[in-house]
């Protein structure tokens, strides 16, 4: 994107949670590596889409950044202020800048608050009093989600789920903030409200100019919404690009495998070959050495066992374009080899 | 074509609650041939689930009254008995189910789970049932089956685990499965795992599969026919192809308008459907889909409010709508044009 600094700049960030054991004495035995390593920015009013399968460290990126989890080790930096270990005190200015957005449009809501308590509790904590009252700008932003400004003193439970995903936009919209993570937004909604939501954050983000970290799994709900999208495989970045690189020329086997396993709601296209991934994700309590993909992945040599790929620049790719691979996808590659039926000859 | 395998005519299921009558679904018909896939697509509270549930007799019958005709093979269900339900689950009829830990018991191993339905239907022994659990495990792809038969469910990764549901289900080899969401909880890359097995299983069997789910990019690889549920009735029904490619309802338009696509365009807004599903307490007279339909001000006369609109099947293809196929054929243009960028 620009050259200046960017709004949020993460580099070498990890998490690892301890596994405790042992008896009398209980001593940490292991660590659940779920975030190993992360490299990433976002600039002001940008979209970046983070995907993976489940257990690949998403959402504990996104509580990372949101500072809802302590960093193990790495490097938060929010515009040009090192916030990796800020304590509450100095956290607090940066938090009404950094907004979440909840999965669970049930759990996110207090269900004693109504939706003007709600929403006006992030400008009580703060301490703001906007012209004309919080109760003018709660209102004011139940119109921007699309909510009807009466249902200002209702309760969480009178509203649908999807509706209720409203007022959590809303709430997070309520300090005017500069970054916005978006965990799971839409997964828990119908198809026809999902689109709904969608559409209302697309909105938010391009009127008000407010950054996205947009944490998903769907790929197709991704590549609407994110200008740039990272693909994360047990806790690592294993290809980051702009969307049309991304979509368009994956690099990494697994952003291939990946792409090719959505089922397309059409019978007019082509059926892509679809790469049949054997097994599943290994555990992060001990992820394979090297490259963490190659215990599924169909190219793996004995050197993706032993390097680990760095995550770096494809000869030919865009800028920005960045795949952590030995052997990346060629425009020419041979299509990957539907691999045998049987688990068990991979197992 | 003489008889149908299954056979459900005008089908109504009405739970008794505190607040009134749930009329979850109010007059569904369909018809399966073995060896074929029926993709059931709907939105939370259309009445899918539930639609089986009482295929399978698995209803609270304390507060729920069921209506209609469902013939499995020439046998009438609704009125059939418990003892003689139970003699067919299992056995011609199995289910699988959305979520695969909830729906396995924790202190039991994986093959005695298994071997349980078995014996009961087959009268073998426990030691017939565990090499017969093994064989399932093997067929549905676990890896070393010999040796997961003996482990307990928490030690099976979710993928493993929904293998391990849909080798319980097939082991009496039964004529009928319904499969509700049994891909929802997965990761894409398992889901098409469990996909590819659920046809292969189906072509080596020719069992006839029922298959629930929300998602349309599922119907569009699984499924044969397609019927769209909408406020527990039928709005729509055809082949795969005919209800992708020419949707004939506002409805079914709607949900494909709804999802993001991997290759159409990305910078205009998506095309949501407005408002809320209906309660099904107090369902919209007329056609149930009408407080949301973009076009129900192009019928004369509000009929769309006040008279419910009639299936009518010629050849496996209809839809509920009062929209003439003139009237379709001009608002859904726009949409085809989109589609097919």
């Amino acid at each position: 994107m620009s050259s200046t600094t960017p709004l949020l700049d993460v580099s070498g960030l990890t998490k690892h949670f301890p596994i405790k054991g042992g008896f009398p004495i209980r001593r940490t035995v292991g660590a659940v590596q779920a975030v190993d390593g992360l490299d990433f920015q976002v600039h002001e009013g940008e979209s970046l889409g983070l995907v993976g399968e489940s257990g690949c460290g998403k959402s504990t990126t996104g509580r990372l950044i949101t500072r809802l989890l302590e960093p193990t080790a790495g490097k938060i930096v929010y515009r040009g202020r090192d916030i990796t270990h800020a304590d509450r005190k100095q956290l607090a200015p940066v938090r009404s800048e950094i907004q979440m957005i909840f999965q669970d449009p049930y759990a996110s809501l207090n269900p004693r608050q109504t939706v003007g308590k709600i929403i006006s509790g992030p400008m009580e904590i703060n301490g703001i009093d906007p012209s004309g009252g919080r109760e003018k700008r709660v209102r004011e932003l139940l119109e921007i989600v699309g909510l009807n400004p009466e249902h200002y003193n209702r309760f969480p439970h009178e509203f649908s789920g999807g509706q209720r995903q409203r007022i959590g936009v809303a709430r997070a919209l309520a300090l005017e903030p500069k970054l916005i993570v978006a965990d799971e937004p839409v997964s828990a909604l119908d198809v026809s409200i999902q689109a709904q939501v969608v559409n209302l954050l697309q909105k938010v983000q391009r009127e008000m100019g407010i950054a996205f970290v947009f944490i998903a799994h769907d790929l197709a709900v991704v590549r609407h919404f994110s200008q740039r999208v990272a693909v994360m495989y047990l806790g690592k970045i294993v290809e980051i690009a702009d969307r049309d690189d991304l979509y368009g020329s994956p690099r990494h086997p697994y952003t291939r495998a990946l792409l090719s396993a959505v089922p397309e709601a059409s019978v007019d296209t082509a059926p892509r070959d679809r790469i049949r991934l054997t097994g599943d994700v290994p555990s992060p309590i001990s992820p394979p050495s090297g490259c963490r993909f190659r215990t599924r992945c169909w190219k793996a040599t004995e050197k993706c066992a032993s390097e680990a790929p760095p995550l770096a620049r494809v000869e030919g790719d865009a800028a920005g374009h960045l795949t952590a691979c030995h052997y990346p996808e060629t425009e020419q590659t041979v299509p990957a080899p539907r691999l045998a039926k049987d688990p068990e000859a991979a197992a | 074509m003489s008889t149908p395998f299954l056979s459900v005519r005008d089908l109504k299921v009405h739970f008794s609650t505190e607040d009134g009558v749930v009329k979850a679904v109010d007059g569904l018909s369909f018809d399966l041939e073995k060896g074929k896939t029926l993709g059931i697509v709907g939105e939370s509270g259309s009445g899918k689930s539930v639609t089986n549930m009482a295929i399978l007799g698995l209803h609270d019958r304390r507060n729920t009254a069921l209506d209609g005709e469902i013939l499995l093979d020439g046998k009438e269900l609704i009125t059939a008995t418990e003892r003689e339900l139970e003699q067919l689950r299992g056995n011609k009829m199995s289910m699988i189910f959305q979520d695969a830990l909830a729906s396995l018991s924790p202190y039991h191993t994986i093959g005695a789970q298994i071997g349980e339905t078995y014996r009961k239907h087959t009268g073998a022994s426990k030691k017939e049932a565990r090499a017969r659990a093994v064989e399932m495990l093997g067929k549905v792809g676990i890896p070393q089956p010999d040796v997961r038969v003996d482990e307990y469910p928490h030690q099976f990764s979710g993928g493993m685990r929904q293998r391990a549901m849909i080798a319980m289900a097939l082991v009496c080899d039964p004529e009928l499965l319904i499969a509700d969401e049994p891909t929802t909880a997965l990761d894409v890359t398992v889901q098409a795992q469990i996909m590819d097995l659920l046809k292969d299983l189906q072509q080596e069997f020719g069992t006839a599969i029922i298959f629930i789910t929300h998602d349309l990019g599922v119907i569009a690889d699984v499924a044969d026919d397609v019927l769209v549920m909408y406020g527990g009735r039928c709005v729509e029904r055809g082949t795969k192809k005919e209800v992708l490619r020419t949707p004939q309802h506002p409805y079914t338009l709607g949900l494909l308008g709804s999802m993001p696509s991997l290759d159409g365009p990305v910078d205009v807004p998506l095309n949501p459907i407005p408002g809320s599903p209906p309660s099904l307490l107090n369902p919209p007279t007329g056609c149930r889909f009408h407080p949301r339909c973009a076009f129900a001000e192009k019928v004369a006369g509000g009929r769309c409010s006040a008279e419910r609109p009639a299936l009518e099947v010629v050849d496996g293809r209809g839809s509920a709508c009062h929209l003439t196929s003139g009237q379709k054929r001009e608002l859904f243009a726009d949409y085809a044009s989109a589609r097919t960028h």
